[in-house]
């Protein structure tokens, strides 16, 4: 048994920081709300009810659905994540985080705010998150979304930063295991985001300047998917850090494996960027053999998620077990079915079951043709970042949040019914989508508005609109409890501490699990799987096609 | 490293599924002839209006239960936008786009391909019943997507 922090008798931050990461992490909320206050039109477009014409603002339908991508998947996890991760390894070493460095992260964060919210709200930027081109957005877009990714580097470059000034003063010792699965999930989005970075700003930001007539529409869109997959590990893997390291704690129970854990993190730093052909398996231009070939990773990073299903249920079995919890399932009674933040990442992982099985789908080669682009595919993704992530995010809010402004949590119940309530909307929605999906339902589309319908999608749009609703209600009542903590909590009665577990088997001094901790090494192995995976394409493909001038269609 | 007995025997079970699947997708791309889209030729997106075979999209009967769809897709349809061929026919679908990124969706089948200026879209489906099928476009487009639409109507 052992710690998984340098330090575990106690750790202190001062309250500048603590605002500092507290506001982070509430950019994630704001953005979080008006990602899910549009979500809620779209449910119903499917059910066939048209709510657009009563918003003040963001009536366009696509709009509101380029709002509803970019506030949800880009700038909810990437200002949770830039909160979370340098407080969990700042914890984890016991070092001082470096208010400079949060500073900067936190005030790159705003200006990119700013820049989204102008060309979203003004109608200049309805290109929907994936940013197509030649669909061209105006440049203030392309700008703060290059800003949020500089926000991430620097929260990046944090994390490194912290580790460096541990290792000065410990040489030779194993990295503590919360601080190393933190590190090891941005290494990975550094190496992730150079799709995405050499797109924006080599291509999109300088064509919607004018300064590049034309551009070249197959090339940025598989060098969004470079990062696309990759992108959404790095919204998973800060909840996988909580299942892992955090929540055994808060069910009494134990982290199963040290090394293991290290080695599941390592195959995600490794595996996660080379598989972005499965989301272009329908596209031209790319070979068929290098899509079988992603195809085959993608079946290989499903791996670590998979020895993650085992590692996180039996944590959850020894904390039941010692909770008096006997028989074969007798553990799962005598769980803490009270607390609000246990429960909201139970029904995360339980749903996200369902969410890795119609991933598994999707990345099934020929089979992706049945469901691509289908209603299908927002239905998976939204029981894997859509539950997976924001359940979890919103659990472990739960905790964060007490700590971070040491107040008392307001409403437990209410934060109990909101993962229920939540829980049951996204299963009904998803079930929706997916049945509608089969049907040749299409995704990213107005389907209140459009020209034609099938009988067999009555049902499906009507489920994906309750289950929408009821999400939406379990999200709002995750915003009051939130605020209501904030405003009225009760002073200095938050937790201490970080909930971090200690581990059943510990990581060794000596063996080959030592060389888990070289994660310069492992960079430079997922960088060469990267260019083997993405090489050929390249170097058939390259120059760049600069065909394709502008359209702004909407 | 040492792993618990009970894991060990998820992991292995896990990788024998994953295996499982992964030679039951290869024998569904060699044996069966379900393929996806590959590499199928590019042309101008400025031009290809002027350029065989897009410069005649339509319905061309190659002889012998073969058939072939030269489609065009632009804000906000698809040219043709109905599409007629005998039940039993053999139908390849050549398309492009002539402005941003559509795609088409022939339901109830697995034609599904994404069209992107300058690329060609390439594959090929057996309609062995008669009926009729819609035809969407599933890639945003921009403000009219839903109405891009069409169908494919097998006799």
């Amino acid at each position: 048994m052992s710690a998984i922090v340098a330090d575990p008798t106690g750790y202190e931050m001062d309250a500048g920081r603590r605002r500092d990461i507290r506001w982070t992490i509430y950019i994630g909320y704001f953005a979080l709300f008006a990602g899910v206050s549009h979500g809620f039109a779209q449910a119903l477009s499917y059910a066939g009810i048209d709510i657009l014409r009563f918003f003040p603002f963001l009536r366009g339908y696509y709009q509101g659905l380029t709002a509803h991508g970019v506030a949800n998947a880009l700038f909810f996890t990437f200002a949770f994540s830039n909160g979370f991760l340098p407080l969990l390894t700042a914890r984890a070493l016991g070092r001082q985080l470096n208010s400079a460095l949060l500073k900067a992260s936190l005030w790159t964060l705003v200006a990119a705010n700013i820049l989204v919210i102008y060309a979203v709200t003004t109608n200049r930027a309805s290109v929907l998150y994936t940013s197509y081109a030649p669909l061209q957005a105006h440049w203030t877009y392309y700008l703060g979304l290059v800003l949020l990714v500089v926000s991430s580097y620097i929260a990046a470059a944090h994390l490194f930063v912290l580790l460096a000034g541990w290792k000065k003063e410990k040489t030779g010792e194993r990295i503590p295991l919360l601080a190393f699965i933190s590190i090891a999930t941005y290494a990975m989005w550094i190496l992730a985001s150079l799709g995405v970075a050499i797109s924006f700003i080599g291509f999109l930001l300088p064509w919607s300047l004018g300064i590049l007539e034309r551009t070249d529409p197959l090339l940025n869109r598989t060098l969004f998917w470079f990062t696309g997959h990759a992108i959404v590990y790095v919204w998973l893997l800060p909840a996988y850090i909580s299942w892992y390291a955090l929540v055994p704690r808060q069910v009494g129970g134990r982290i199963i494996s040290d090394p293991l854990t290290r080695l599941v993190f390592v195959m995600f730093l490794l595996l996660s960027v080379p598989t972005g052909f499965h989301h272009q398996y329908t596209d031209p231009g790319i070979s068929t053999q290098m899509k079988a070939f992603h195809a085959l990773l993608t079946f290989g990073v499903f791996y670590p998620s998979l020895a993650t299903a085992f590692s996180v249920v039996a944590s959850l079995e020894m904390g039941g077990r010692a909770r008096g919890g006997g028989g074969v399932l007798g553990w799962i009674r005598t769980l803490p079915w009270g607390d609000a933040s246990v429960v909201a990442q139970i029904l995360a992982m339980l749903t996200f079951v369902l969410g890795g099985i119609t991933g598994l789908i999707n990345a099934s080669f020929t089979v992706n043709q049945v469901v691509h682009n289908t209603a299908w595919i927002p239905g998976h993704f939204h029981m894997t970042v859509g539950s997976a992530v924001a359940l979890t995010l919103m659990g472990v809010a739960y905790w964060l949040i007490p700590y971070l402004s040491d107040r008392k949590l307001w409403g437990p119940k209410v934060a109990l019914a909101q993962a229920w309530i939540y829980t049951i909307g996204v299963l009904i929605f998803a079930r929706g989508m997916i049945s509608g999906g089969l049907e040749g339902m299409p995704r990213r589309t107005f389907l209140a508005e459009a020209n034609y319908t099938k009988d067999s999608w009555g049902l499906a749009g009507a489920l994906t609109g309750i289950g929408g609703t009821l999400m939406t209600i379990g999200a709002l009542l995750f915003f009051v409890v939130i605020l209501m903590t904030v405003w009225t909590g009760r002073k200095g009665e938050g937790p201490k501490d970080i909930p971090f577990g200690d581990t059943l088997l510990p990581a060794s001094k000596a063996g080959w699990d030592v060389k888990l901790d070289r994660l310069g090494l492992w960079f430079l192995a997922a960088a060469v799987l990267v260019v083997i995976a993405y090489g050929p394409f390249f170097v058939s493909y390259l120059p760049a096609r600069l065909t394709s001038p502008g359209f702004t269609l909407f | 490293m040492k792993i618990e007995r009970y894991e060990k025997a998820f992991l292995a079970v896990g990788a024998v599924t994953l295996v499982v699947f992964l030679v039951a997708l290869a024998y569904t791309s060699v044996a069966m002839g379900i393929h996806l889209p590959g590499r199928a030729g590019e042309v101008d997106p400025a031009a290809v209006r002027e350029m065989p075979p897009f410069d005649d999209p339509g319905v061309r009967d190659l002889g012998g239960g073969r058939y072939e769809v030269v489609l065009l897709s632009q804000a906000w349809g698809f040219v043709p936008n109905e599409v007629r061929v005998p039940a039993g026919s053999e139908v390849t679908f050549i398309a492009t786009s002539v402005d941003v990124l559509h795609g088409i969706h022939v339901d109830g089948t697995r034609v599904n391909m994404m069209l992107i200026p300058g690329q060609v879209s390439r594959n090929t489906y057996v309609f062995e019943n008669p009926g009729e099928h819609l035809l969407v476009c599933h890639e945003y487009c921009g403000i009219g997507h839903h109405t891009m639409s069409g169908r494919v109507v097998v006799e």
